[in-house]
């Protein structure tokens, strides 16, 4: 599974100050964390407490790209913000994200060609999150039609059919589920999939143990990524253990050390 | 329209392992060998590059090996001096390299010590400029006691050296580290075990994961050579697909295997139909030896000349490209 750190993020305290003072240590610590441990991808978002997005989101790309080589998410609402990021980003980046309405896709896929990006789709629209899968694999393929129009390949998007916590909208996770599969014939070659992982668990108690649980079972879906904390050990070693059991690693007994290790 | 002929196309690539040192390397080699590097399946130039042949090696033992009487016209003068034996196999029948196999260092039979076994090691690379592989005995607590003197008498002529295994991997392992030698990493005919020694070993030195050479196990035609091809079949795609732990060159004992059966040996009189031996052994041999060219093998070790000679020209026939 293909994971996006999540952790530059400026709604966690340390990101934010660091963000206001322009300070690169702990941009720099959590990138190279992230890395060590296991993360394809760095999320980068300004938080939505930034007054300049924009200032913030170039500091931010700059300053995580001194201390890794990942590819960068670029995570905003504010497309401009996107748009700076993207032309700082020394490698093809990823655009999260878009939802499916007319507007927002024809401004981010006419950007995403330009710059060569992938893009996260999210599988709602003016109307909100869908309630059950016919709808939100509908918006899929709205995303994947718009896409194409804009010479964007399937599998350079990431369909998120987008998770509710779980104590609050239980009926949704079947719905996902249902969603992750039924994404996969959209087209071919097929969209990818992902999920923002820890969504799953908001406001609940033993948050880790739902996030893996969902985790693994998102996998066994078709799920290819997750924005997910990369240094959450045990979420690692259920996603090696997933793997081997979906037949995607040769098994070895050091198979968990070798997931998490793949970086180094 | 023209028809657009659907291609594979693979992620990872196989390592590259370069076998013997010239002078300039600190060894006495007139040349290295490099095996490896293969980015598409056995032979699918169509695919990807297949950038080194495949060699093949002869086998030299260090005492009268005892085979089936029709390898005397061939060996019948050098069994008993391994450096005669070893140029015999190069200058007449143009093996690629040598594996000295050190049989006689078996406690059971001539139990010869370290220091024999090193001289043994040190008289073939003075005969031969071939690089040169050279595996223990078989038991593993005397091979252990063999690995350090050989590696540190052959230093800078970047052996390749057997066998490590799961249970048994750490001095072979470091005295190869020590004296910059390739190691055989053997595994059981398991891909798990394949892997998970390779892994232990890369632990050991990172710098040693570039210098392994897998032996997955060969079995002889008819012996479970189908499990061994589904093993290396297996290895060869994980490493194709990015797994780097696989992604090593492999090495088989074809010539070993095949002449151990009864089908290579037995006399024309015990068994009238099954027609005239010493052709029968050597296209038991052969038979074998090409099956694991299909499954992606990068060394073979054979051991009838004439086995050899068939090998040689499948490999030619392979190595035609036959991309479009």
């Amino acid at each position: 599974m293909i994971i996006i750190g999540e952790r530059i993020n400026g709604m966690f305290k340390d990101i934010a100050k660091a963000i206001n003072d322009r300070d690169p240590g702990p941009v720099h610590e959590w990138a190279k964390k992230q890395e060590y441990n296991g993360a394809h991808y760095l999320d980068i978002n300004v938080g939505p407490s930034s007054t300049e997005p924009v200032e913030a989101m170039k500091w931010l790309v700059e300053v995580t790209q001194e201390a890794s080589d990942l590819p960068l998410a670029l995570d905003s609402t504010k497309y401009d913000a996107i748009e700076a990021g993207l032309k700082l980003c020394k490698q093809p980046a990823m655009i999260n994200s878009v939802p499916a309405e007319m507007a927002k896709m024809e401004r981010v896929f006419a950007m995403a060609a330009e710059y060569g990006a992938e893009v996260i789709g999210l599988a709602m629209n003016e109307e909100g999150i869908p309630k059950d899968a016919d709808m939100r694999v509908g918006l899929a393929a709205e995303l994947v039609a718009t896409a194409d129009a804009f010479g964007i390949a399937p599998d350079m998007l990431y369909i998120d059919p987008l998770v509710l916590p779980c104590n609050v909208a239980q009926d949704h996770g079947p719905e996902v589920m249902r969603t992750l599969r039924e994404i996969k014939m959209i087209s071919d070659p097929a969209p990818k999939t992902t999920v923002g992982l820890s969504n799953i668990s908001q406001g609940t108690k033993n948050r880790e143990l739902i996030n893996r649980t969902f985790a693994v079972m998102a996998m066994a879906n078709g799920l290819d990524s997750a924005i997910a904390d990369a240094s959450d050990d045990e979420l690692m070693a259920a996603v090696a253990a997933a793997r081997i059991i979906l037949d995607m690693d040769i098994y070895c007994d050091s198979f968990v050390d070798v997931f998490k290790q793949r970086n180094r | 329209m023209a028809v657009e002929i659907l291609k594979e196309k693979y992620r990872g690539k196989v390592g590259e392992v370069v076998l013997g040192a010239t002078k300039e390397n600190g060894g006495t080699r007139s040349h290295t060998i490099t095996v490896g590097g293969e980015t598409a399946l056995p032979f699918l130039h169509f695919e990807g590059e297949i950038p080194n042949r495949p060699v093949v090696a002869l086998e030299v033992w260090d005492i009268n090996p005892e085979w089936n009487p029709c390898f005397d016209d061939y060996y019948g003068d050098v069994y008993d001096d391994a450096g005669a034996w070893a140029k015999k196999c190069v200058e007449e029948y143009g093996a690629d390299l040598i594996q000295v196999r050190l049989k006689g260092a078996d406690p059971d039979l001539n139990d010869y010590s370290p220091e024999d076994c090193a001289a043994t090691v040190k008289k073939v690379l003075e005969a031969v400029s071939v690089p040169v592989m050279v595996i223990g005995c078989g038991k593993a607590e005397k091979d252990n006691t063999l690995y350090n003197p050989i590696a540190e008498a052959a230093a800078g002529e970047n052996l390749v050296m057997g066998v490590a295994e799961l249970e048994n991997y750490k001095s072979v392992t470091s005295a190869c580290m020590a004296n910059n030698h390739v190691v055989i990493a053997q595994s059981p005919i398991d891909i798990n075990i394949c892997k998970q020694l390779n892994i232990l070993i890369a632990e050991m030195s990172p710098a040693m994961s570039s210098r392994i050479i897998i032996d997955p196990t060969v079995a002889a035609l008819g012996y479970g050579i189908e499990y061994s091809y589904s093993i290396m079949e297996r290895a060869r795609n994980g490493a194709l697909q990015g797994d780097k732990m696989l992604a090593m060159p492999m090495y088989g004992n074809a010539g070993f295997e095949s002449w151990r059966q009864k089908e290579a040996n037995i006399s024309d009189e015990e068994q009238p139909g099954w027609g005239e031996q010493a052709e029968r052994g050597i296209l038991w041999e052969a038979t074998t030896a090409m099956a694991y060219l299909q499954s992606g093998i990068d060394i073979l070790v054979m051991r009838h000349p004439e086995a050899l000679k068939v090998i040689k020209g499948n490999i030619d026939d392979l190595m035609k490209d036959n991309s479009y």
